[in-house]
């Protein structure tokens, strides 16, 4: 593979870069990593990725990454330089069959190997959505705990980039959450997939690891170089505020910050949390705010009917009734396919957002 | 969306005799590479007869393939088309073949790389293109862009690899049915052949004997990997197993033409037959794809000068005394401006509007609403137009 030709590709995408940047619907505000990881580097969430794959096979010898194209460093060059490092025997490429990828996985994983596989699009897992749910999911549960899978992570580029339209714009984690037994995690920034990623690929539960895509070359900040795992199953609070809660995941993140900051122009307080994951997840933290505030906004890229955002305004209902001031909000995709040209107007912007919150606060 | 702009443009080629044209010959026989086949006792002919204007009309076709295909480039480069982008240049003689073969009444259901399909299906360009855009103008009124291509026979333009074949079977299962003599193509590329649902949709063809014709475009590389990389078989004609199959000539459009031939008697007779052309593609899996990483750039320009199936068929009618070289210059400068008048066209198309993003979601005779990101704001279900 040649490295000229590579760093030709990454200079065509530095310019698809500031384009994309242009035509992005959120700002990405870097985090300020935990002092304690130890030092630091500027990395994009597709170097966090890569580097806690390269961390991975350099701890693991039985660990082992296979999935479409991912030997040559995949679509999106989320393994760059690993199959030189540790060879085609522990990364190479899989046919085009997402069905087999998974269940190739789940032998793999039984069988006492740490399988990273990837699936090209989230877009594309539909395929192995019996491998998933009916195979690996279940595989502790249905042989009374002699067998199980939890050495798999999937890794699968998800959501809006702008123009991906029916087939390669989709988040279906509201798919996944049905299926107990499984992981569900959605990273929001590089700090956060480097770490996510290590603690599924760690995790004895098969993982599905979403990373909304258009993060890749977006999201850059001070990644810790070494090796660190963070929560499963953990939300996060990354804004303390007394009015609204505003819950949300993955890309919708950033749209949350950014509300919270126009909102607090027109004197109201908002307190964001990341769930972070999405299966199983973590009520506590998500209803201590609410009773706190009273008031919530849940918002997610995919459609809102079946969307993870009922399962979460229930939970509230049930364990905040009586301190509600208002209906719980839900800012999702529309119920439709996901769109083409017509995309700014599927997606829950800033602007949904915001009025959403106004509506909760002068209910 | 009618063949009309296409038809008559055709028309307008076929029928114009200022060279004096129609002092050549009418007919020629031409030698094809032999055709291999698997379980089967007879073979398609290795010679094949053609008439003046076929010829002419396929070499239009194949050439406007590829001018659209180029214009796609060129606008995807200009930022006009965006997102996923399959193009079909060096495949031409592929669908410009089978449809040779085919009846306006037979279906035809394919995978992304569909612009060519969609062309010779009936699709003017400018529908096409603007399609691409997304605009209003396009033959999926813009909702979907690139490989959401559809029209009268023709299934799409489908965007997850193998998904169409099994559609397939169950498309020539309605043929079966009402007992017609017509058929169903079922295109995939090489990296889906290694797709579960193929196999199941074999089985159940050769079960029920279906009148299907599965179509391996085998253009050798599954997105960045080569077919040795991705399967344990390459004779992709017989990995049907139990189905007759044939291995054609996938850059000669009279190759083509013959085995689909050969192939829609058997389908019809027999049941499910499986054809896979060798091809080739020009350009990369996709726009993001250059399609140099894992291939050399030798390799293309080597397969453009001896194997391009528009320059070799272009040699082959000029040689059998049908066109002149002036003839075909003349073909081109036309079929040049005709995509660029039907580029046009698209561009004066507008975006979709937006009540169209709920449009086309169900069928149903009560008003609808649907959800939207704010309760306060729901969508009305627009009836389909």
């Amino acid at each position: 593979m040649s490295l000229l030709r590579q760093s030709r590709n990454i200079l065509s995408n530095l310019k698809a870069k500031s384009l994309a940047k242009r035509l992005m619907h959120f700002k990405f505000e870097p985090d300020n990593p935990s002092t304690n990881l130890g030092p630091t580097e500027n990395m994009n969430y597709l170097k966090a990725l890569t580097n806690a794959m390269d961390i991975s096979l350099e701890n693991d010898p039985t660990a082992i990454i296979f999935g479409e194209d991912v030997a040559f460093g995949g679509v999106f060059r989320c393994t760059v330089g690993l199959r030189e490092k540790y060879g085609s025997d522990r990364v190479f490429n899989t046919p085009l069959c997402e069905q087999g990828i998974v269940g190739f996985g789940i032998g793999a994983a039984v069988a006492g190997s740490t399988a990273i596989a990837e699936i090209q699009f989230a877009d594309y897992i539909l395929p192995a959505f019996d491998q998933i749910v009916n195979e690996a999911a279940k595989y502790r549960y249905r042989s009374g705990g002699l067998f199980e899978c939890g050495k798999l992570t999937i890794r699968t580029p998800c959501g809006a980039v702008g123009h991906g339209a029916l087939y390669h714009s989709q988040t279906p984690e509201a798919y996944f959450a049905h299926s107990t037994g499984l992981k569900v995690v959605i990273p929001r920034s590089p700090i956060q997939a480097k770490g996510l990623l290590l603690a599924c690929i760690r995790d004895d539960n098969p993982c599905i690891f979403l990373e909304p895509k258009i993060l890749y070359r977006a999201a850059e900040e001070e990644v810790p170089v070494g090796d660190y795992t963070l929560p499963l199953s953990q939300a996060e609070v990354l804004r303390e505020g007394s009015d609204v809660t505003l819950i949300g995941y993955g890309t919708q993140i950033h749209v949350l910050k950014e509300v919270a900051e126009l909102a607090a122009k027109d004197g109201i307080s908002c307190e964001v949390i990341d769930l972070v994951t999405i299966l199983p997840w973590d009520a506590d933290t998500v209803c201590t705010s609410v009773s706190k505030t009273g008031r919530c906004v849940i918002t997610h890229e995919s459609p809102v009917t079946g969307g993870f955002a009922g399962e979460v305004a229930a939970t509230i209902q049930k364990e905040c009734f009586l301190n509600l001031e208002a209906p719980v909000e839900r800012v999702c995709g529309y119920d439709t396919p996901f769109p083409h040209v017509l995309e700014p107007f599927f997606m829950p912007d800033k602007w949904r957002c915001l009025q959403a919150v106004k509506n909760v606060v002068n209910y | 969306m009618s063949y009309n702009a296409t038809a008559k443009f055709l028309q307008r080629v076929l029928c114009k005799q200022p060279l004096g044209v129609r002092t050549y010959s009418v007919e020629a026989t031409f030698p094809i590479k032999p055709i291999d086949t698997h379980k089967l006792e007879n073979t398609p002919a290795t010679e094949v007869q053609i008439n003046k204007d076929d010829a002419i009309s396929y070499y239009t076709k194949m050439q406007i393939i590829r001018r659209m295909e180029l214009k796609a480039d060129q606008l995807y480069k200009q930022k006009i088309i965006r997102g996923f982008c399959h193009l079909y240049d060096g495949q031409e003689a592929c669908c410009a073949g089978i449809e040779a073969s085919l009846t306006p009444k037979d279906d035809v259901i394919t995978a992304y790389r569909a612009h060519g399909w969609a062309y010779i299906r009936g699709v003017p360009v400018c529908n096409i293109l603007a399609e691409l855009f997304g605009r209003k103008l396009g033959c999926a009124k813009g909702k979907g862009g690139s490989m959401h291509m559809y029209s009268k026979n023709f299934y799409g333009g489908n965007g997850i690899v193998g998904a169409q074949v099994p559609l397939g079977a169950g498309i020539a299962f309605a043929h079966k049915y009402r007992n017609s003599d017509t058929v169903t193509v079922a295109c995939y590329g090489d990296g889906a052949a290694n797709q579960g649902q193929i196999f199941e949709s074999f089985n159940m063809s050769q079960l029920w004997k279906l009148p299907a014709i599965f179509v391996c475009e085998n253009n050798r590389y599954g997105m960045g990997t080569s077919v040795e990389r991705a399967s344990a078989s390459t004779d992709y004609f017989t990995r049907g197993d139990y189905i007759p199959g044939l291995r054609v000539d996938g850059m000669d459009v009279l190759a083509v033409r013959e085995a689909t031939r050969f192939a829609k008697e058997h389908a019809v007779k027999e049941g499910p037959i499986l054809m896979e052309l060798v091809t080739y593609r020009y350009h990369g899996h996709s726009m993001s794809d250059p399609g140099t990483s894992y291939r050399t750039r030798d390799e293309v320009k080597e397969i453009r000068q001896n194997l391009d199936p528009i320059m070799n068929f272009r040699e082959k009618i000029i040689s059998a005394g049908f066109v002149t070289k002036q003839d075909v210059a003349t073909i081109d400068a036309e079929v040049k401006q005709h995509v660029e008048n039907e580029t046009a066209k698209a561009l004066a198309s507008t975006e979709p509007d937006f009540d169209q993003i709920a449009c086309d979601i169900y069928v149903t005779d009560t008003p609808l609403s649907i959800r939207s990101c704010n309760i306060y704001n729901q969508l009305h279900h627009q009836p389909s137009v």
